[in-house]
């Protein structure tokens, strides 16, 4: 038996270093920690913007006669809305937190190629810097400046390659650097997630890539293939939409799979099932890499609904089985075990709850009978799956905070938000739905008479993207009040059962001194003494 | 606290390099995979014409004026299995430790990269073809300057490798088998690119 105990404290009458070195230790750093905290932490910024675009955009519909910005000026504000939701905020959110916990789970000293993960989160920082810019300067899809229509094409792929950099140094790592003994079935709940998840992103990114490389040589040189700016959201949109956004909503769900077990202080008994069910969140890349939506379509023969049928189940409906299965063996093992409700545990079951709401309207958006493509209801799923994924990033936050800050946000400061976020996540994606079936147009704000009821709708829409910028800021907040009130977290604080709950608070830089040998798919929970495990 | 864990000696080495250049070539694959579906799809909403000698009705897509250079575009295809060649070469090399052998193999598989690069600067040159004429035209050179920038990447691979076997570090066999890996994944899609866009066209 070796006891791990890698607490690596500074050498004595070592010198703080200076703002700039501090900062250029950050900015340059490998360890996957610091790499992962830069890019959920920026993409927590870019969630609020988007929340705060949300609002504008909501304002603006809520009546015909009331508006904040020129004609020109919304589908731009539009487009940087979906950028910010999907590239700004999901994709990073979900690849920020694998980055970060991953090699703590799989029991390796740091992630495979700690520099192709730097340079992901580079590469994504700067895309979303140059697609801000270019929209800003009006040359986003559809604007008139042609040079910064260019810029955000450019800054699209140098994004989506750079998520696609750190998901391959993630998938990696639960490949290849597994603790001694671990195998493929024995990989924690969220690291499989990030398998996953990553698998999917490295597969359906490049093809987003392919088509702005068509984009930009078409725009900048010919302008007859594509239809010019005015065609860029148009071939752009598959992949910020469903079934593209189910591919990060896998490593969201696989948050609430690895803390239901911890909460309900027991073993998943279904774990075979649980994962299953994550997997298959993840088949939206199947979708997401044909760049269209598959309908349902009722009006023809019944072979050729057969036909359509086929194609739409696979690709939307499987990613609803998987959440579904990830949501009843989460309720399960916390019947079979002494669940205590936490903040962590709160944030995650609702958030994929939220990303489960979204995905059975993405479903139903689907249905060529229901004739909701192309409506509000499209954005509604969207804004669903983005903020219940964020919901279960912020539980997942709050559940490794130990390790990756040393700290614990006192619950009675985080449960409550948990309801905050969902009424906000609620609020501003049902209206959507309803709006939807009035054919409100998505990705527009003219052509549409927002008086009546579709201005209260819209209203609401606007109310609940200020809850969830309101919610995301109060969990960063108490999040940040924790790290400055110097208040150390124990080691293993949830009494969890994976290898990072074996290693101190928070994590060292090597994280582990010494290997262990993995045995089951709970090693931590193994290793305690009987009368310590509750179940 | 820290919890007690047994303890066994160090894992035993996963190829970490190799899959690695696996995901990456999947990733790769499912670019091109990505550009050559858009190709089709454009290629079958084209208009449909009268053939030159007016017997056929074909596709308006490719324009009547554009002749593919196929000796070049064949020259091309075959190269691409000469530097799969090389690179098999230079890991069977690496398995019997003969290190010249393997800095040769892998030199030389960075030449024939940079053959197959003069190979589609040829095509192009061939073609006279500019990149604003048109849709076509357009989406061409796309497509094959991103499969260009591809081999650009992996002659790089080559370089690397080469200097790394030259520098007595080829013990690590790993590599020299993800860059073979490399080079079938971009034989198998230049494949694909020949047959959709130099063949059918």
């Amino acid at each position: 038996m070796t006891t791990i105990d890698t607490h690596a404290g500074a050498p004595a009458g070592s010198a703080r270093p200076g703002l700039v070195a501090a900062v250029a230790n950050w900015l340059t750093s490998s360890d996957h920690k610091k790499i992962g905290r830069l890019m959920v932490g920026e993409s927590i910024v870019a969630a609020v913007a988007a929340a705060v675009i949300g609002t504008l955009v909501a304002l603006e519909r809520v009546s015909s006669g009331y508006s904040i910005f020129d004609g020109d000026a919304t589908p731009q504000l539009l487009a940087l809305f979906r950028y910010l939701l999907v590239f700004g905020a999901l994709a990073p959110l979900m690849i920020g937190l694998a980055v970060a916990v991953v090699p703590m789970q799989v029991g390796s000293r740091a992630i495979a190629f700690p520099r192709l993960a730097q340079f992901g989160f580079w590469a994504w920082d700067l895309g979303s810097v140059m697609v801000i810019i270019s929209i800003a300067g009006n040359g986003g899809p559809g604007g008139g400046n042609s040079d910064l229509v260019d810029m955000y094409l450019l800054g699209v792929a140098l994004a989506a390659a750079g998520l696609a950099a750190a998901a391959t140094s993630v998938a990696t790592t639960v490949l290849t650097s597994r603790a001694p003994g671990m195998g493929t079935d024995d990989v924690p709940a969220f690291s499989w997630g990030a398998l996953v998840g990553s698998i999917a992103a490295v597969l359906t990114l490049p093809v987003a890539v392919g088509t702005v490389v068509y984009l930009y040589i078409d725009h900048t040189y010919a302008r007859v293939a594509f239809g010019g700016n005015k065609a860029v959201a148009d071939h752009l949109h598959f992949s910020m939409t469903q079934p593209a956004t189910f591919v990060f909503a896998a490593i969201a769900v696989a948050v609430l799979a690895d803390i239901a077990p911890v909460t309900a202080r027991t073993r998943q008994p279904l774990r075979a099932p649980m994962l299953a069910g994550v997997g298959l969140v993840a088949a939206g890349a199947l979708g997401a890499v044909t760049q269209s939506q598959h309908m349902l379509s009722t009006d023809g023969s019944t072979g050729d609904t057969v036909r359509s049928a086929i194609p739409y189940l696979l690709f939307n409906g499987l990613p609803v089985l998987g959440v579904l299965v990830a949501l009843a063996t989460s309720l399960f093992v916390l019947k079979a075990g002494k669940p205590r409700v936490t903040a962590p545990f709160a944030f995650s079951f609702l958030g994929t709850g939220m990303v489960f709401v979204g995905m059975l309207g993405g479903m139903v958006q689907n249905i060529e009978a229901a004739g909701l493509s192309g409506t509000a209801f499209e954005e509604g799923a969207t804004t669903y799956v983005v903020y219940g994924a964020a919901m279960a990033l912020v539980g997942g936050l709050l559940h490794w905070a130990p390790k990756l800050w040393g700290v614990t946000v006192e619950e009675k400061k985080s449960l409550p938000l948990a309801g905050l976020a969902l009424l906000g996540t609620v609020l501003s994606s049902f209206p959507n739905y309803i709006a939807g079936f009035a054919d409100q147009p998505a990705g527009a704000v003219d052509g549409f008479s927002y008086d009546g009821p579709a201005g209260l709708w819209n209203g609401l829409t606007a109310a609940g993207h200020v809850l969830v910028a309101l919610a995301l800021l109060a969990a960063a907040g108490a999040l940040i009040s924790a790290v400055r009130s110097g208040q150390r977290a124990s080691d293993d604080p949830w009494d969890g059962h994976t290898l990072e709950w074996a290693i101190p608070s928070p994590a060292p830089h090597d994280n582990f001194s010494e290997l262990a040998t993995v045995m089951s798919a709970e090693p931590v929970l193994d290793a305690k003494p009987k009368s310590e495990v509750s179940a | 606290m820290t919890i007690a864990l047994p303890q066994r000696g160090a894992p035993a080495p996963r190829r970490q390099v190799f899959v690695a250049t696996a995901i990456i070539g999947a990733g790769i694959s499912m670019l091109m995979a990505g550009m050559l579906a858009m190709w089709m799809k454009f290629r079958a909403a084209a208009p449909v014409r009268e053939s030159s000698d007016g017997f056929y009705m074909i596709k308006d897509w490719l324009p009547e004026s554009i002749k593919i250079p196929e000796v070049a575009a064949n020259t091309m295809f075959v190269t691409f299995f000469v530097a799969c060649i090389m690179a098999q070469w230079a890991v069977y090399s690496a398995r019997r430790d003969d290190a010249r052998h393997r800095s040769m193999a892998l030199g030389i598989t960075a030449a024939v990269g940079i053959a197959i690069v003069n190979a589609q600067i040829a095509v192009w040159s061939q073609m006279g073809i500019g990149v604003r004429d048109g849709a076509y035209q357009s989406m061409f050179y796309a497509i094959t300057g991103t499969m260009l920038v591809l081999v650009a990447i992996g002659i790089a691979f080559s370089a690397a490798a080469f200097f790394r076997s030259v520098g007595g570090r080829g013990d690590d066999m790993q590599v020299v088998s993800a860059h073979a890996l490399y080079w079938y994944v971009l034989t198998g899609i230049n494949m694909a690119l020949w047959f959709l866009v130099y063949v059918q066209k």
